[in-house]
């Protein structure tokens, strides 16, 4: 086994810049240009970010918000081309990029999960096999038939929770997942995201929690303005990043009580 | 529930090669796609009516308003129904290519920035979107035609085989060029919203620059000799070929009306524009394929 190439997402020399636009209109253009003001400017997103993960790997990315973690997901999921450097993947890519993704409001639960899963790369047949499993893990009962517009957030992001999870991908991309949700379906995310990992999928996980990276990922990858600070294991990479000062709130529930409340529709 | 990192982790081995994880861009590479392509299809179609009491039947309110609308002015107000025969037929005629094809610009043009959900979270080649506009529109032009052959019918048509091969490439027509504008649009709208505006303006001038409120012949006479630029404009010879197909057999003396007012060679005029659209369409791809490296990033 050792023998074989077993890569499963290598980054190379990765960049990313970001048009900041200023100026929109022709009369606000106009303006800056008398005045001389520059009419953009860029920003690098991310910079000259290198690594290689193997497969069944389980990677946590972190770092501070606008630190390049998203465009850099992004750009492993294939949906941003970097603008120097070479990003490859093997294998089908799954992941739950904001979830929900492209949930239509008017179309109903069904409809959607059908959509979704094509989306993420599922034939119909597949969809029609995993269905059920879809559904109960979303767990949002008899609402599967009204439209996804009358969904509270949570059941929202549970049914994209749900879809994503159920591609037998080779490459799972989580950010930010557990944003939403509840505490029981927080925990049941976690399990399936262990469930997912021990069958060999490479994993890459977003999060601002330690206390979840740390029982979730065996490596860990720092951003910082853009540039990787640190690759390496996790509890190092929590100490370089400080934020095991508050070790103790060990999942993102705590600070986010208030969405719970949110669900309070869900039945 | 959480296992210590190394314990029971499986080594899987996947097959594939070591690829870029974008998605292959391009046309042809949507049809690779098509179980995608039919749920977004399907999914237009359904949210459209969704939650209106009349559904599909607004797909035969509008046109028909538009309809009687050019009937009542052009036709009576400006007696055009006593100088064309059949001339309601000859209004609907065009009114179905040339709505055809403003929907197509229209939707397509918003299309990406509509879905921009899906676009950001996607690796599938974002001509999809667009090209499901256009099909969107292509499947409202069904109960259109039903109207049509009913009221062709009606006027005592006979169809002809050459009608309906020029009729085919009338709409081959409309909806390549159609596709390759919603395709150039679609991209330009994410970086200056002002397209969709410079859209709706190009919008009535295809109303108005087509033989549709008018038969062919009118321009011909007034711009005698002069008819290279206007039928330069693919849609008019679609609108044209529609025409050949289903008004020409309406009226009461299809040889003399053909003769008449179609303009002459109307089959290689249709071949050319077919040709023009399709020039259109390459270049209309390439515009896309450039645009679209930054679209992700520039949808808000």
């Amino acid at each position: 086994m050792k023998r074989q190439d077993d890569r499963s997402i290598v980054v190379r020399h990765v960049s990313k810049t970001f048009t900041l636009r200023y100026h929109r209109t022709i009369k606000q253009m106009s303006v800056a240009m008398l005045r001389q003001q520059e009419l953009s400017n860029s920003f690098l997103a991310v910079n000259d970010v290198s690594f290689t993960v193997r497969q069944g790997e389980s990677i946590g990315l972190m770092g501070l918000n606008g630190s390049g973690k998203s465009t850099l997901l992004k750009m492993i999921n294939g949906i941003m081309r970097p603008d120097s450097g070479k990003v490859l993947t093997r294998g089908r890519i799954a992941g739950l990029i904001a979830t929900g993704a492209g949930f239509h409001p008017q179309l109903t639960g069904r409809d959607n999960v059908y959509l979704n899963a094509a989306i993420l790369g599922m034939t119909e047949a597949e969809t029609r096999r995993k269905f059920d499993s879809i559904v109960e893990f979303a767990d949002i009962g008899r609402f599967l038939d009204s439209p996804v517009g009358h969904y509270s957030s949570g059941m929202f992001a549970r049914l994209g929770f749900a879809v994503a999870i159920h591609v037998d991908a080779d490459i799972f991309l989580a950010d930010e997942v557990l944003a939403v949700g509840d505490r029981p379906f927080k925990k049941k995310c976690l399990a399936k995201m262990q469930e997912i990992r021990s069958s060999g999928t490479t994993l890459f996980y977003v999060s601002h929690a330690p206390g979840s990276v740390r029982k979730m990922c065996d490596r860990l990858l720092v951003l910082e303005k853009g540039t990787l600070g640190f690759d390496g294991p996790v509890d190092e990479g929590i100490k370089y990043l400080r934020y095991d000062d508050d070790d103790d709130s060990d999942d993102p529930e705590l600070n986010e009580e208030s969405m719970d409340e949110e669900l309070g529709a869900d039945i | 529930m959480s296992t210590p990192a190394e314990a029971t982790t499986t080594k899987r081995r996947v097959d594939a090669p070591l690829s870029p994880p974008w998605s292959q861009q391009g046309l042809l590479e949507v049809f690779s796609h098509r179980y995608i392509l039919t749920l977004l299809v399907r999914r237009e179609i359904a949210a459209r009516y969704q939650s209106s009491v009349l559904g599909l039947v607004w797909s035969y309110v509008n046109p028909m308003s538009q309809f009687f609308i050019y009937y009542f002015v052009m036709g009576i107000l400006f007696g055009r129904a006593q100088r064309t025969e059949a001339f309601a037929v000859h209004v609907f005629t065009g009114l179905i290519i040339v709505h055809f094809f403003t929907e197509t610009m229209n939707a397509g043009t918003r299309s990406i920035v509509r879905n921009k959900a899906l676009v950001q979270k996607m690796a599938v080649p974002r001509e999809m979107f667009p090209v499901a506009s256009m099909l969107v529109s292509l499947f409202h032009v069904v109960p259109q035609l039903m109207i049509l052959l009913l009221a062709t019918w009606i006027a005592g048509w006979h169809p002809d085989p050459y009608g309906i091969v020029i009729g085919v490439i009338g709409l081959l027509i409309s909806m390549t060029l159609g596709t390759a504008l919603a395709l150039m649009f679609s991209a330009a709208n994410v970086f200056l919203r002002d397209v969709s505006n410079a859209v709706n303006v190009l919008t009535n001038f295809v109303r108005f620059g087509v033989p549709m409120m008018y038969p062919y012949t009118l321009v011909a006479q007034r711009f005698g000799g002069h008819t290279t630029i206007y039928l330069l404009n693919p849609i008019s010879e679609a609108v044209l070929d529609f025409q050949r197909a289903f008004w020409v057999g309406a009226t009461s003396n299809p040889a003399h009306t053909a003769a008449m007012d179609m303009p002459p060679g109307l089959l290689w005029l249709s071949l050319r524009a077919l040709l023009i659209s399709l020039v259109v369409l390459a270049f209309a791809q390439s515009t896309f394929t450039r645009l679209e490296r930054r679209i992700p990033e520039r949808l808000l």
